[in-house]
């Protein structure tokens, strides 16, 4: 135990810290009581609809508007120009992706358009069906331009430069070269090669982008309501863009119908909303349907990586090497840009294991394909996949268990503190503990003898393996250092109120991963109060602390520790209180159950009702110097680690059936190391909706486009996602090392169950494989793919 | 596109309703835009994902890939309506206690499918819960938490039957 005995109210018997509580917010969304973006309705408010790019590279020569604007119920037609009047343009570099270049981007498109569905002329009018009727009047007159599509041919001599200022295709390029490659490769017994493919898809968010913006011109005020998962990176944002000062714009996050990292980005159509309420001095309202949502949402994951791996006859990985290629779309997204998932595949692969040696090179390129960014896990899907992909390929090169090889290979478990050969810094992580518990949840010995069983019937059952690091609590290195306005940082307010209930204001955001109970529950453990007694707001720039939001496994880690520091601080203030009031020491009081009790022996001296009324409506009563706070505000961002790393593995036994490609899932099982764990329950919700959500990129989704650049699948019927009988119960279990950096202790979960699903169910399939000789290695694996592999088609 | 707007009259959670809407407009927008019943909600706009589900004389419907105007003379209940009579009470209990819910843009069609389920099938498996709410999307929870919520309820109705044949 860390820093448990720091503070007891932590982890006393009665705290909250690591029990299961339901969250109090969920029973209006099962009520149909919600607060979406799209519920929003203002007085005057107007709808916007926005003509965008039919084609993926082409010149905009002529914009005719004459008969749009006549249109029934139209308000206004702007298009590029109008707008960049209002609006500034942006470019998605950040300054420690040192070479990084991209070109400006504006709210909708000036001279051309770069993809498929890149908005380009807007209409604003009384209903969204009259904006979209509208939009068919508009007559744009363009220049069809070549197409960049595949990311290598992007850099090809004849390749069409999508932005001529920029010279070429290359977004940006980073190597890394770490102990002796050449030497272990000459040495190896065994060297694998492989080309692995993840292919592009997308969050699908149930709720769309949403956004209404009001501005009023009387008290030059922009009150934004925005599905949003980084309320004051957007306040920043919409003001600089929008010239404004920050305190005059307003960003409110309602409920949130899903984020999954889709809404940690700045759009244009977003920009271009906001713009149009400036220039309108009126609501307006921007809600992109299903088939915008896939074209102009971020995709992700579009990766193609060549790998090789070296491997002595004993199974001692001596080497990795990669090289990856990203296609980004044509921008790199703003303001965390397009290279974070090529930087983290550079940085974290085999991050996991002892080996020194790894060399790798990043590619990251622009084609005119809708702009990708990050999504859930940035990174750690293709992460894992080559790694442990690259693992599998070795203990098959030698005959070696899966299990194995990575017990022998892993960073042991008293090796802390340490680095990765890419210098990750690593404070505790527990691989070994962690795998050990998975051999028994699974019940490895067993499934290896129901598979050679299976065999024997000619039934074909694998086991994939698929351990992992993920990247959590992520400190100014990620992206403050870089010069984007978003903070690492969070805080949380706490005030007790007449009555004696409390209330926190935290800059953290809720979209249904329970942010606001985990707040509620270290708030009423630090301060000794229930949870009944509290109420928890987020989402609003003009109330809450300054803080980074919702994104990168942050709320339970950052956030948490603030409301704990928060809690004790007003703890403080109130025994300061109460020891005036009793005559006593404030050392001998303490608070339990919304109770002032000695401490010594827990005897209730007062409750905090008593308190409350006495400091707001009696002060009279105490002391002439003395002025009681009831209101404490603490902030927190780690600054001894620049991300605090969890670790885990996952585990599965699935069937293909060989005939039709189809995979049926047996067991799936998951060990999960995110330091404290405060809520069981929320956690484990977290890791399976996150292998749910990696179950869909590894078997289902997929954005396909033609070598036009024309998106194929850009509806719910034909971009297939999981649905309820295509995916199994999940058993997740825990081994709990604290981060020493936090009183908490508690590092992120949000991220685990995504990064890791894909190569446990891929070297599950080359496991039930490996007696026909096939193997896959493109994402997803679909049945075409699987029969293909082996030979049947 | 302006075609001549017709008169509706239908019943919502048991109110009577009579409004002119165009005949193009969908049954969810009426319900979210004209009666202001934000809890149905729109997801896919094609009938795939199921979170406008809402039910209809009885039946559960997809309300972006219906009219209003061939609701003429029904009686929708919408989650707005169910929540206020209490219908599926021990449902939204189960989903709450089991946190069969995150972001809960779902969750209103998956409670109308899921109390449609139970009336039809008292003792259904997991596999078949599993497959009555299969065109119900859920992209946050990966399902198992509904799953089990569903199966509670059912369990815990048949206690509640078998203690009153008692």
């Amino acid at each position: 135990m860390t820093n448990a005995s720091n503070d007891n109210h932590l982890f006393r018997p009665n705290s909250y810290i690591g029990r299961t509580v339901p969250r109090p917010n969920a029973k209006r969304l099962l009520n149909g009581r919600g607060n979406y973006t799209d519920d929003t309705k203002l007085p005057r408010m107007v709808h916007v609809a926005f003509l965008r790019s039919p084609y993926a590279h082409a010149r905009i020569n002529k914009i005719d508007k004459n008969q749009a604007i006549k249109a029934p119920g139209v308000v206004a037609v702007v298009d590029g120009h109008d707008i960049a009047e209002v609006c500034a343009p942006w470019v998605g570099v950040l300054a420690h992706l040192e070479g990084m270049k991209s070109a400006e981007q504006h709210a909708l498109a000036i001279e051309k358009a770069s993809w498929e569905g890149e908005p380009v002329v807007a209409i604003v009018a009384s209903t969204r069906a009259l904006a979209e009727d509208a939009l068919e009047l508009i007559k744009v007159e363009w220049d069809i331009l070549p197409v960049v599509t595949d990311m290598e041919a992007a850099l090809g001599e004849d390749a069409e430069i999508i932005h001529e200022s920029l010279g070429d295709n290359l977004a940006w390029r980073r190597t890394m070269d770490a102990g002796d490659v050449g030497a272990s490769f000459d040495h190896a017994a065994h060297i694998i090669e492989e080309r692995y493919i993840s292919n592009r898809h997308t969050g699908v968010c149930p709720e769309s982008r949403s956004i209404v913006a009001d501005f009023n011109s009387a008290d030059d005020q922009m009150t934004i309501y925005q599905s949003t998962q980084a309320p004051h990176m957007m306040q920043s944002l919409f003001a600089k863009h929008i010239g404004l000062d920050t305190h005059k714009v307003r960003v409110i996050c309602n409920d949130v119908g899903g984020a999954y990292g889709i809404k940690v980005h700045a759009y244009p159509d977003e920009f271009a909303t906001v713009a149009l309420s400036y220039m309108l001095g009126r609501p307006v309202k921007f809600v992109a349907d299903r088939r915008e949502s896939f074209l102009s949402d971020i995709h992700a994951r579009d990766h193609r990586i060549d790998t090789r791996v070296a491997v002595t006859a004993n199974g001692e990985i001596t080497a990795f090497e990669i090289d990856d290629w990203t296609g980004v779309g044509p921008y790199s997204a703003y303001p965390r840009t397009s290279a974070m998932e090529a930087l983290q595949v550079l940085n974290f692969t085999g991050g996991q294991y002892r080996n020194r040696n790894y060399k790798g090179r990043a590619t990251v390129v622009y084609q005119n394909k809708t702009p990708m960014s990050q999504y859930r896990a940035v990174g750690h899907p293709i992460v894992t996949m080559i790694t442990e992909g690259m693992v599998d390929d070795a203990a098959r090169a030698i005959g070696m268990d899966p299990l194995e090889i990575r017990r022998r290979n892993l960073i042991a478990d008293d090796a802390y503190p340490t680095t990765s050969a890419s210098g990750l810094p690593f404070e505790k992580l527990s691989h070994q503990a962690s795998l050990d518990k998975l051999e028994k949840m699974i019940n490895y010995a067993e499934l290896r003898k129901d598979q050679a069983a299976a065999r024997e019937r000619g039934v074909y059952r694998g086991i994939g393996i698929a351990t992992f690091i993920e990247m959590t609590n992520p400190g100014v290195a990620s992206y403050g250092v870089g010069g984007a306005p978003i903070t690492a940082q969070d805080g949380a307010t706490v005030r007790l109120d007449a009555n004696g209930n409390t209330t926190v204001a935290i800059g953290v955001t809720e979209q249904g991963q329970g942010s606001e109970t985990i707040v509620a529950q270290c708030v009423a453990s630090a301060l000794g109060i229930t949870l009944d007694s509290i109420k928890v707001i987020t989402g609003d720039t003009d109330v809450t602390p300054y803080g980074g939001g919702t994104w990168g496994s942050r709320g339970a880690g950052i956030a948490g520790e603030a409301a704990v520091q928060a809690g004790k601080a007003l703890r403080k203030n109130i025994l300061e209180v109460a020891a005036i009031m009793l005559q006593t020491d404030a050392d001998s009081l303490d608070i339990c159950e919304n109770n002032v009790i000695n401490h010594r022996d827990g005897e209730v001296r007062m409750p905090l009702s008593e308190i409350g009324r006495i400091c707001y409506f009696r002060p009279d009563t105490l002391p002439p110097d003395f002025q009681a706070e009831l209101v404490a505000t603490r902030h927190y961002v780690p600054r001894q680690y620049p991300f605090a790393f969890t670790n885990g593995v996952q585990g599965c036994y699935i069937e293909v059936d060989i005939e039709t490609g189809l995979i049926a899932f047996k067991k799936y099982c998951v060990v999960e190391d995110c330091g404290r764990v405060i809520n069981p329950q929320l956690v484990d919700e977290q890791i399976r909706g996150g292998v749910v959500q990696g179950i869909g990129g590894a078997l289902f989704e997929e954005c396909r486009y033609n070598d036009r650049g024309e998106l194929l699948n850009g509806t719910m019927s034909n971009y297939l996602l999981p649905t309820m009988t295509d995916v199994p119960d999940i058993e997740v279990a825990h081994i709990e090392t604290p981060t020493s950096e936090s009183e908490l202790g508690a590092k992120g979960a949000g991220e685990a169950g995504t990064g890791a699903a894909a190569a446990a169910i891929m070297n599950a399939i080359n496991d039930a494989l490996s007696p026909l000789g096939g193997k896959v290695t493109q994402q997803p694996f679909t049945p075409e793919r699987i029969l293909s592999a082996i030979g049947k088609i | 596109m302006t075609t001549e707007k017709r008169l509706i009259s239908l019943s919502v959670n048991g109110e009577l309703q009579a409004k002119i809407v165009e005949p193009r407009m969908s049954l969810a927008d009426f319900l979210r835009i004209e009666l202001e019943l934000t809890g149905t909600h729109v997801g896919c706009e094609s009938g795939v994902c199921g979170a406008c589900t809402v039910n209809i004389n009885g039946q559960t419907a997809r309300a972006c890939t219906m009219l209003a105007v061939q609701v003429e003379g029904d009686e929708v209940t919408t989650i707005e309506g169910a929540s206020e009579s209490g219908e599926f009470r021990d449902l939204q209990d189960a989903f709450h206690a089991r946190n069969a819910l995150q972001c809960g843009f779902c969750t209103p069609g998956m409670l109308m499918m899921s109390a449609e389920l139970l009336t039809q099938n008292s003792k259904p498996c997991r596999q078949e819960i599993r497959e009555y709410l299969s065109g119900n999307y859920c992209r946050c929870t990966g399902y198992e938490a509904i799953v089990d919520a569903v199966e509670t309820v059912a369990q815990t109705r048949n206690a509640r039957v078998g203690e009153q044949d008692d």
